[in-house]
């Protein structure tokens, strides 16, 4: 790691984030009802086998802001989150009942192939995966799949990429070193690297930084506000605190049902739903 | 004493015990096989004694000894023997007398007590011969054309110049025999099959046929002219012989057309039996066997076996590994495929002769068979892929490790993190992206595992090849410098069954078995190598990978 920045992370995300709040508070009032919609889902029910997950969940995620999702452990977040680039199509066992919408587009579609849907909508998982590739490699991935195989393209857009997620300048020397040979928080940021070299529309993110320590998840959470003027954001977190630094919105999830959506500020602050104020205060969950 | 039983010490020592009896079988067997195998070459000794016969009579006995052990007295005196003394045990030695043209045999067993004192006269010559195995004696004279042209000490010098003129010509009429009439005999069976092929195809007309007489023409002119050569070289090679007195004190002529070396055991310092020695394992490596196969080099069997593994791993890798790809991601995993998974596995232990027994019903008969009628219908009635050969063997042993390399991709596949995969898919890869691109490369150590336990199956399976494509000794090696270079229809030489011929159906089983020793051990040092080879790889591919044990 380069030490010269690191002395300087810790506070930052503090001070962006107040100023952030700041710029939210204005944001809002100017109207969030008429924000343009990215993802929709109208009236989902997601069942395991028998057991049904999700309930009628009906949610808009505005574009361009970061959505969280917040609420106890095994209340459909993460389920909700994996239905966006249909994750859930993995599962033998899983049916979907109710319309998902990516620009006003159903991506249950017929027409609509999984692959390039999960091109536009790209995913970075809990634990960070990386491939056991070259740093390089991991990045250009995606690219080679799409049938990119032109050497100057791919060298530009693994650079931006890895700029992009903060990571060119600890990499820079060592592109063709195994990415398994990098940290846990270098492996994340790789990851999330790895999905916006796509330049998806959505980036989906699972628990980005449960497994990861307080400087690396400072690290995540700086990238994620830098990188929502170009992706739309939804991060799936059991940090309240996490939700409440990164998110424009958040969604608070119950036992599979959509309890309460708001922009951040007032959800925490005046939620209306008792559940959600329960949760909030620590009283469950 | 409970306690003790109770505190785990015994398991440890039982375990323990375990590995240790394993180590010890396993150097055990190596030390035997090299021990009776490597000594074979070292230049023996040659004892001059004398033997006290039945009747009194004395005679000279020359050779070497080549084992001793310990008999009763009364069993030798059952069997006719007058040993003086009283003792209970003696101990009676096994000499290699070679000679086997003028005695008839060359292995005898006789009692000490009858022996004289052994010695070692530096003057006595081995002549390694091409037919006849060893001949042991005191060199006479050297003769050209029955003339006699050294005698005495300057026999000696001569006859080196001799043999190794001899030897010269030797290699020229082997080449000539074997690469230039060999070419034209393949030429001219070419040749035939043209001519038989354009008859069954109706359409061999006058200029055709023409055309062909013109070719052989000139064929069996090439073939006149090489004759004669070889008549001239036939003729000189046959011009020197030497001779030696032997142990009865005859005096025998041996033609040096039929000699491959001449050495003096007990002249030889340190540095030269040393020298001899590795020319000798060398040329065991390196060269043709001789002498049914009692004599001579084995080099067509490592060939065979190395190039019949190599053919069997490419056959069964991609086979192995699309039945697992197949069973593990795409099925579903259901009852069927549980059965499927119990009779792959069950398909490992079926006895490999039954896989002979099939390979030859199926591959030989009726897809070699059906082969011929289709594309060889000019060799008929003389059968070119129904017949056994080495791609039938290849084939019959790639079902036979199938099964190893099917279990051994499954679980190499359930080991890639699920996580990996669905980040892949993430990512826009489609299943078969995924598979190719990060699944299969990630389970190519498991398959390398897979690869690995079925060479060291194939390798020194003997019992289905015996069916299907080896044979005791083979003309020709199976690449050659004929187009198409692989000759997958012959037979080939195998050092399993190399071991069981020369052990088991050798006419001279006393000379053929250090050389079975020798055999054995160079069979394992080739599954060592060939092991050693896919484990490399294996670690390579492995290096990858580290770090990703807890995902």
């Amino acid at each position: 790691m380069n030490t010269p920045n690191m002395n300087a992370t810790l506070p930052k995300p503090h001070a962006i984030n107040m100023s952030a709040a700041l710029g939210r508070v204005q944001g809002r009032e100017s109207g969030s009802a008429d924000m343009p919609v990215c993802l929709e889902t109208k009236n989902l029910n997601l069942y395991y086998g028998a057991a049904q997950a999700l309930f009628n969940v009906s949610v808009k995620i505005p574009k361009s802001r970061v959505t969280a999702f917040i609420g106890p452990s095994g209340c459909g977040k993460s389920t909700l989150l994996r239905c966006f680039n249909r994750m859930n199509d993995l599962v033998d066992i899983c049916r979907i009942e109710g319309q998902i919408l990516l620009d006003n587009a159903d991506i249950h579609d017929r027409a609509v192939k999984v692959a390039l849907l999960r091109r536009r909508v790209g995913m970075v998982f809990q634990k960070p995966n990386p491939f056991p590739k070259s740093i390089f490699e991991n990045v250009a991935y995606g690219l080679r799949i799409m049938g990119i195989n032109d050497k100057r393209v791919l060298a530009e857009t693994v650079e931006k990429s890895l700029r992009g997620a903060a990571l060119w300048d600890e990499v820079k020397d060592r592109l063709h070193a195994n990415g398994l040979g990098l940290s846990g928080g270098q492996q994340q940021r790789l990851v999330i690297a790895r999905a916006i070299a796509l330049e998806p529309e959505v980036l989906l993110l699972d628990e980005p930084c449960s497994a990861l320590d307080p400087i690396a998840t400072a690290k995540i959470e700086e990238l994620l506000l830098e990188l929502k003027s170009r992706f739309t954001i939804v991060i799936v977190t059991h940090n309240m605190q996490q939700a409440a630094r990164v998110s424009d919105y958040t969604l608070f999830m119950h036992m599979g049902e959509a309890v309460e959506f708001n922009d951040t500020e007032t959800l925490f602050t005046t939620p209306k739903m008792d559940r959600t104020s329960d949760y909030i205060t620590g009283r469950f969950g | 004493m409970r306690a003790w039983i109770k505190s785990g010490e015994p398991w440890i020592w039982a375990t323990a015990g375990g590995i240790a009896i394993a180590l010890v079988a396993v150097l055990g067997v190596l030390w035997l096989t090299a021990a009776r195998g490597l000594l074979h070459f070292w230049p023996a000794a040659v004892v001059e004694t004398t033997f006290v016969e039945k009747d009194g009579s004395k005679i000279r006995l020359i050779g070497e000894i080549r084992e001793q052990e310990e008999v009763a007295v009364r069993r030798l005196v059952e069997s006719g023997f007058v040993i003086p003394g009283n003792e209970k045990f003696t101990t009676r030695y096994l000499l290699k007398l070679g000679n086997r043209d003028v005695y008839g045999f060359d292995f005898k067993w006789y009692p000490a007590p009858l022996l004289s004192e052994f010695t070692y006269p530096q003057d006595l010559i081995v002549v390694e011969r091409r037919e006849w195995g060893n001949f042991y004696g005191h060199l006479k004279a050297v003769k050209e054309n029955g003339t006699v042209v050294a005698e005495g000490p300057a026999a000696l010098p001569e006859l080196e110049r001799r043999v190794a003129r001899a030897d010269e010509l030797f290699q020229k009429i082997l080449r000539i025999e074997k690469d230039d009439i060999g070419n034209l005999n393949y030429a001219l069976e070419q040749l035939r099959l043209k001519e038989r092929k354009l008859q069954l195809q109706g359409k061999f007309d006058d200029a055709a046929k023409s055309g062909i007489e013109k070719e052989r023409e000139s064929i069996n002119g090439k073939f006149a002219e090489l004759q004669v050569h070889l008549e001239k070289l036939r003729g000189e090679i046959t011009r020197d012989s030497l001779s030696a007195e032997v142990m009865d004190g005859k005096v025998v002529d041996v033609p040096l057309e039929k000699v491959a070396e001449i050495y003096r055991p007990n002249a030889m310092g340190l540095g030269d039996k040393v020298g001899y020695y590795f020319r000798k394992l060398y040329a065991f490596v390196t060269e043709n066997p001789r002498e049914a196969n009692t004599e001579g080099g084995i080099f067509p069997a490592i060939f065979g076996t190395i190039m019949m593994v190599v053919l069997m791993s490419i056959l069964v890798m991609p086979l192995g590994v699309m039945a697992a790809v197949y069973m593990r991601e795409y099925a579903k995993q259901g009852l069927l495929i549980r059965v499927i998974r119990i009779a792959v596995n069950n398909l490992a232990g079926v006895p490999s002769i039954v896989y002979g027994v099939f390979g030859l019903g199926f591959f030989v008969y009726f897809l070699g068979g059906n082969i011929d009628q289709l594309f060889f219908a000019e060799a008929l009635p003389a059968p070119t892929f129904g017949s056994p050969g080495i791609l039938w063997a290849s084939l019959t042993l790639a079902l036979l490790t199938l099964p190893v390399v099917i279990v051994a991709t499954e679980e190499g596949l359930a080991r890639v993190p699920r996580s990996l995969r669905e980040g892949s898919l993430a990512l826009g890869a489609t299943k078969a992206e995924t598979l190719w691109k990060t699944v299969l490369p990630m389970a190519s150590p498991a398959i390398m595992t897979g690869l690995i336990l079925a060479v060291a199956r194939a390798a020194g399976e003997t019992a289905p090849l015996m069916l299907v494509g080896v044979v005791k000794l083979a003309p020709s090696l199976p690449l050659d410098g004929h187009f198409p270079y692989f000759h997958l229809e012959r037979q080939f030489m195998h050092l399993g069954f190399h071991i069981y011929d020369v052990g088991f159906q050798s006419p001279n089983v006393e000379a053929a078995r250090p050389l079975v020793y020798a055999t054995a051990l160079l069979l394992v040092l080739v599954i060592v190598g060939l092991n050693m080879a896919a484990i490399s790889m294996r670690n390579r591919l492995r290096e990858n990978y580290r770090g990703l044990e807890g995902m």
